[in-house]
């Protein structure tokens, strides 16, 4: 299947769309393109909506990543 | 989208009050008028917003509340950030739940630009809800 990646604020990468087998090949990848310091504050969305697993991931979804926030 | 209004730069404030305020809703209008700060040496602060996201998080609010945020660069003494209540009686309250929310869950990406550059604020960012499930 084939997914788009959108790198969102400060991760500041061009979209990507990557083909996958499975979600565990997409956690994967996505370990490889978001550098080490990010990973355990990044929040996933999955076609805009924040997600608590990509186990459900299907062809044509859209995942954005999420560094922390501050608006205001 | 409803009550929501996002700019690139400052806020024109005097315009979105006189706005708001030609609305006349209700007994009285809260306004929330942020400022950006002299600090950390930054000359201003800039915005990236992921608009989807934005909008879906402001519909539960937006029944309630007006607000206006900035895209980009925000100088010292500029506004990059408003929110306003309608109601009959005081809704401080109101005001502090909205702000709460959206200092929490609002998908923008906030960065101090010093000499020029755009530096990540990491230490005023707070993560968002089940964030590190890439780990």
């Amino acid at each position: 299947m084939k997914v788009k990646v959108k790198f969102l604020g400060p991760i500041a990468k061009e979209d990507k769309i990557i083909e996958i087998k499975d979600y565990n090949e997409l956690k994967e990848i996505l370990k490889k393109e978001v550098e080490e310091e990010w990973l355990e504050s990044i929040a996933v969305a999955v076609n805009d909506k924040i997600v608590n697993s990509l186990e459900n991931i299907k062809d044509g979804d859209v995942i954005s990543l999420l560094p922390p926030v501050c608006g205001g | 989208m409803k009550n929501l209004e996002l700019y690139n730069g400052g806020l024109p404030v005097k315009e979105i009050f006189s706005k708001w305020y030609k609305l006349k809703r209700g007994g009285m209008l809260l306004t929330f008028v942020g400022i950006v700060r002299d600090d950390n040496k930054a000359t201003g602060l800039s915005f990236d917003i992921y608009e989807p996201m934005l909008e879906a998080w402001f519909e539960k609010w937006s029944d309630k509340v007006l607000m206006a945020h900035s895209i980009g660069d925000v100088l010292v003494g500029e506004t990059s950030f408003m929110c306003g209540v309608y109601s009959k009686h005081r809704e401080f309250q109101l005001v502090e739940e909205f702000v709460e929310d959206f200092k929490a869950n609002a998908p923008i990406w906030k960065y101090d630009i010093i000499d020029g550059k755009r530096v990540f604020a990491k230490d005023r960012s707070k993560k968002l809800p089940n964030s590190g499930i890439l780990i």
